[in-house]
């Protein structure tokens, strides 16, 4: 498919709301297949970089490019390759979980878009209320059902934004076993979590923030949650 | 069709389908319109005569208002679960979404706006079905006007914390030659002996307003959405 890539290099970003930095001098590089997370305290600049890697913000400095070409270049054909689930969820909740994820999946082109809705609402373990209202469910249901939608049209680039919010045990392991399925699958998965139990051992490649920069130093062993502390709030 | 029309299409059918199921945007404005309409009435009939010459201002002060709230309510849907994003994430043409967002939004209005004009006409003792069909298109150009503006900075403010306040702020200036338009072409109509010649220069003025405004408004609508 056009507008697709191996590759995302974030190059000397940064972003600037009127004088207030969000983001300064990130850079780095997920290849296809990778699992790269955002970790930082609130504040630390996770969703600004999701945002910005999703084109719908521009960096004040720097460039984020996908294979060859840029957010600015890439246009339509680049974002067909993009999936996002938000803090929010991205659904509209006086539709059904049906009718929110044929809508998306036809405003992303996908072909075959009923059996391909069937087989998500299968996925989410909802085919027996894919007719209900989005109101009617809980919060772990919808974020099963938000994680459909930013999946349904096969991206390649997966940005997650505190996808465990919400979930049970059984969905958090889903999940994950969900995210290795893409990993297989050569997608290239960026999350921001505070999850750092959940992700330990899932990640290919950590970035920690701290005020819109990042870190680094933090020892390559031990776990995610030492390393997390040794980073972020050294002795 | 067309990949524009498709995707402007799908959000026209998506707005409505949520408004069907809701009833909320289309309820809270006729009810405004109408009260409007009905306090002005207090004020400008007096034992069942009109103050002469206000039906036409009331009309389109009716449609401002409550075409605001409408602009406002729909927008505030799109924020609760940040839909606009995604939205703005699909591989879409981006003015597209705005032209979807445009529609529902004149459907909507046009809704009130069957409610409205009768309930102008019975209080007002204004003469609607005297040139129907200029008083119509005089309706529709200041219509599409006042929304294409309003539509592309509901959207814009979607993210701002006062976008209640400043809505209609950065709203009304804009659209001000629109009313002023609205309102001498609507006049012309309602007067003793309607000018038609009046209105349809107001009508043309109209349309000249709703050719830049959307224009402007479908060239500036990415650039202004993405930072």
């Amino acid at each position: 498919m056009s507008g697709d890539f191996d590759a995302v290099a974030v190059v000397a970003l940064g972003r600037h709301y009127g004088r207030r930095r969000a983001l300064a001098d990130i850079t780095f590089t997920a290849r296809s297949g990778a699992i790269v997370g955002l970790l930082g305290a609130n504040g630390a600049g996770k969703s600004t970089l999701l945002a910005i890697l999703g084109t719908l913000l521009v960096p004040s400095t720097g460039r984020v490019v996908y294979g060859e070409v840029t957010a600015a270049d890439g246009g339509p054909d680049l974002r067909s390759r993009i999936g996002m689930l938000g803090h929010d969820l991205f659904l509209y909740p006086e539709l059904t979980a049906r009718e929110n994820l044929t809508f998306f999946g036809r405003l992303y082109g996908v072909a075959d878009v009923d059996r391909r809705v069937v087989v998500a609402l299968e996925r989410a373990g909802l085919t027996g209320r894919g007719d209900d209202p989005l109101s009617s469910y809980s919060r772990g249901m919808r974020q099963r059902v938000a994680l459909e939608r930013a999946l349904l049209h096969g991206p390649r680039l997966l940005l997650l934004d505190e996808p465990f919010t919400g979930l049970d045990q059984a969905s958090t392991a889903a999940l994950v076993a969900r995210l290795r399925d893409e990993q297989a699958r050569g997608v290239i998965t960026i999350l921001a979590t505070h999850d750092l139990d959940v992700v330990d051992g899932l990640l290919s490649e950590v970035l920690f923030l701290r005020a819109g920069r990042r870190v680094t130093g933090a020892a390559a062993d031990g776990s995610l949650r030492e390393r997390y502390r040794e980073a972020l709030h050294p002795a | 069709m067309s990949g524009f029309l498709r995707v402007a299409a799908l959000v026209v059918g998506k707005d409505l389908t949520v408004e069907v199921r809701s009833f909320e945007v289309l309820s809270t404005t006729l009810f405004f319109a109408i009260t409007v309409v009905v306090i002005f009435a207090f004020g400008f009939v007096n034992e069942g005569v009109p103050v002469e010459g206000v039906a036409a201002a009331i009309l389109w002060i009716a449609l401002a208002f409550s075409g605001t709230l409408a602009l406002g309510r729909t927008f505030e849907r799109e924020r609760q679960a940040d839909t606009l994003r995604a939205l703005m994430l699909a591989p879409a043409d981006r003015p597209a979404l705005y032209a979807g967002k445009l529609v529902g939004i004149l459907v909507l209005m046009a809704l009130v706006e069957a409610v409205l004009v009768p309930l102008v006409g019975l209080m007002f003792q204004a003469p609607i079905f005297v040139a129907p069909l200029w008083l119509a298109a005089l309706l529709a150009a200041g219509t599409l006007g006042f929304a294409a503006v309003g539509t592309l900075f509901a959207a814009m403010l979607v993210r701002a914390r006062s976008r209640d306040v400043l809505l209609p702020v950065l709203l009304y200036p804009m659209t001000v030659p629109v009313m002023i338009a609205g309102v001498r072409g609507t006049a012309a109509l309602f007067q003793p002996e309607a000018d038609i010649a009046m209105a349809q220069f107001w009508l043309a003025l109209l349309m000249f307003f709703d050719a830049v405004f959307v224009t402007l408004a479908l060239w500036t609508f990415e650039p202004l959405m993405t930072d």
